[in-house]
């Protein structure tokens, strides 16, 4: 299309003059999208005494890894992470394997209860009970509060990856299942030996999308289980402390090994990010599939 | 095709019921699961007609106190209620606007540039901030906005963006909501201008549009119909802005400004204990919901866009 504007002489100047506004534009907005995490970074890598001097910067001036340190003695970040990968792993493998599953079944017409459930599911994507409601009914009916399955077992189907993972199952060729069905295969075989390894794709996007809502999950720690912190939650923990504690009678011998609130909060925060900056590179083809995948078939 | 002709017909039988024995298993535990952890919550509402405390909680539904729409009228008559009403409605109104206008905006440049390598770095960095919770966000939207904070050092002055009861959280909170989601966002437009007739573009190029009228007159009314059904979605939603975000970003100073609905429903429901109350300011945020999706797909409807029901 832009070859073609080049034939024409005026077209030319000005579209080339255009190009380079918008690449500008998408520069500045790169910036303004990195400079902050970059921030954060050089903050929890600087020296905590030299970053109250101006915290504006994005290479350390005094670089120091006292701040990582600190927060694995003191708060117990260990602890906070493990709890934070835990429920990551498994409510992504359970999500996965219960999506995957009852999406198979919600694909297949000849099943006599398919729309009932289908409707079902989808009904709750529109109403829910709200906060009160849900927040009696693990804490008091179910008696779920401080236990690790409050972390699994309410979040362990989301409608969204249940109906973008059933319209990828429907577009797969039937004949597959109907081979295997002649050959005697139960439909519990035919999920597990066919229709998974077909849903590969489809899978990791799934689970890329249970396993981003498992880590940056705040709420469920908060309304029922702040006995058992995850990092997101030990990092509100220390907002809230930050803008509390001011100690004014600190003694100069502590202030030389102290670790600003500051620090402690970048550092925790880049702990905190890094994992899904991590995956994210390599796996955001994925997330974007689904996302239009979703939107389509919606 | 048989299989066709016989779904319309199939009937109940135990027979049917036997041969589909694994799809059963396969599929009742996760109805049950729905049950429970969906449904439940539903029958829930029941609780906003009632005076529940945490003492009376445990009584089954007909020795409750019923209360009629006692909890309502309470729930409109507290001295919060208006402000959270006017913060809401403010901020989702205002985060639509901001939201809808940047990432079309967003999605027109992406669309236009023609550096592709450039465009793919652009686009994978701006999704990356949709990735990260609310609360690394806010932690890193205290570090820079804060009463001398990475901004004010940088443009050596007091802004007060954090600090300011006023409207301007609303603002703030916006801005940030954009700078978060801008990029995710414009994904779905980036998609429906993908399917924009080419030869609608070479045939306003032969009749000499410019690229300004080509986008004016070609893609926007192309992606008309999805940025319809967008806004009827979010209309819908517009009283369900998240207790977490609000509750994140504010502070002791800016909290008159930040309050909206589902957060008033937990300071009520759980911090005062009163979870009949909570629940009713819970389901009139529900029901508003539903009413507002319905009267914005009808109006959709009536201007003769694609409703969404």
């Amino acid at each position: 299309m832009e070859k073609n504007d080049g034939k024409n002489k005026k077209g030319f100047q000005k579209g080339k003059i255009f190009d380079y506004v918008l690449l500008v534009f998408c520069l500045l907005l790169i910036v303004i999208t990195v400079y902050p995490f970059l921030n954060v970074l050089a903050i929890s890598l600087n020296d905590s005494i030299d970053t109250m001097r101006n915290v504006n910067f994005i290479i350390p001036r005094k670089f120091t890894l006292s701040n990582y340190t600190y927060i694995f003695k003191e708060n117990n970040l260990g602890g906070a992470f493990a709890m934070s990968v835990l429920r990551t792993v498994a409510g992504t493998a359970a999500g996965v394997i219960c999506t995957a599953m009852l999406a198979y079944v919600l694909s297949r017409k000849d099943f006599y209860f398919n729309k009932l459930f289908t409707i079902l599911f989808v009904i709750t994507m529109y109403v829910s009970g709200g906060m009160i409601p849900e927040y009696l009914l693990m804490t008091r009916t179910l008696n779920l509060g401080n236990s690790i399955w409050v972390y699994i077992l309410p979040g362990l189907i989301w409608v969204y990856n249940l109906i973008l993972m059933r319209s990828f199952i429907e577009g797969l060729p039937m004949a597959l299942q109907e081979a295997a069905k002649i050959d005697g295969a139960n439909d519990f075989t035919i999920w597990w030996k066919i229709i998974l390894p077909l849903c590969t794709p489809t899978l990791a996007t799934v689970a890329l999308f249970y396993a981003v809502g498992q880590w940056n999950s705040f709420m469920d720690t908060y309304l029922y289980a702040r006995d058992l912190p995850t990092l997101q939650y030990v990092l509100y923990e220390i907002m809230e402390q930050a803008t509390i504690q001011i100690d004014p009678h600190a003694q100069a011998s502590d202030l030389k090994n102290a670790v600003s609130p500051m620090s402690v909060r970048m550092a925790i925060t880049i702990v905190a990010t890094v994992p899904i900056l991590i995956v994210y590179p390599f796996l955001q083809k994925y997330f974007v599939g689904g996302m239009t995948l979703g939107a389509v078939k919606d | 095709m048989k299989k066709k002709a016989k779904k319309q017909k199939t009937k109940f039988s135990l027979n049917l019921m036997w041969k589909q024995r694994y799809l059963l298993l396969m599929s009742v535990p996760f109805v049950i699961w729905l049950i429970i952890f969906k449904y439940l919550p539903l029958w829930g509402w029941t609780m906003a007609f009632q005076e529940v405390k945490p003492g009376t909680f445990a009584l089954p539904l007909w020795e409750r106190e019923f209360v009629g729409f006692g909890n309502f009228i309470k729930a409109f008559t507290d001295r919060l209620f208006a402000k959270t009403m006017i913060n809401t409605i403010g901020i989702s109104i205002l985060g639509i606007a901001i939201g809808t206008v940047t990432s079309i905006f967003f999605a027109l440049v992406l669309n236009e540039i023609c550096f592709t390598r450039f465009k793919k770095i652009t686009q994978t960095v701006s999704y990356l901030p949709h990735f990260v919770s609310w609360v690394i966000i806010a932690s890193i939207a205290k570090m820079l906005l804060n009463d001398g904070g990475a901004v004010d050092t940088m443009l050596n002055t007091k802004l007060h963006l954090m600090s300011t009861n006023t409207p301007v959280f609303w603002v703030v909170v916006c801005l940030i909501n954009v700078w978060k989601e801008m990029g995710w966002d414009a994904i779905i437009y980036l998609s429906a201008m993908a399917g924009v007739d080419q030869g609608l573009y070479e045939a306003a190029k032969v009749d000499g549009a410019n690229r300004f009228q080509r986008i004016w007159h070609i893609t926007l009314p192309g992606i008309k119909p999805t940025i319809v059904v967008l806004l009827i979605m979010s209309i819908g939603g517009a009283l369900n802005v998240g207790m977490e975000r609000q509750m994140l970003l504010s502070n002791s100073i800016v909290q008159d400004n930040a309050m909206v609905l589902s957060w008033f429903s937990y300071i009520r429901g759980i911090g005062s204990n009163n979870y009949g109350l909570g629940t009713a300011i819970g389901m009139f945020q529900s029901v508003v919901g539903v009413i507002l999706l319905f009267i914005a797909n009808k109006i959709a409807g009536l201007l003769g866009e694609n409703k969404l029901v």
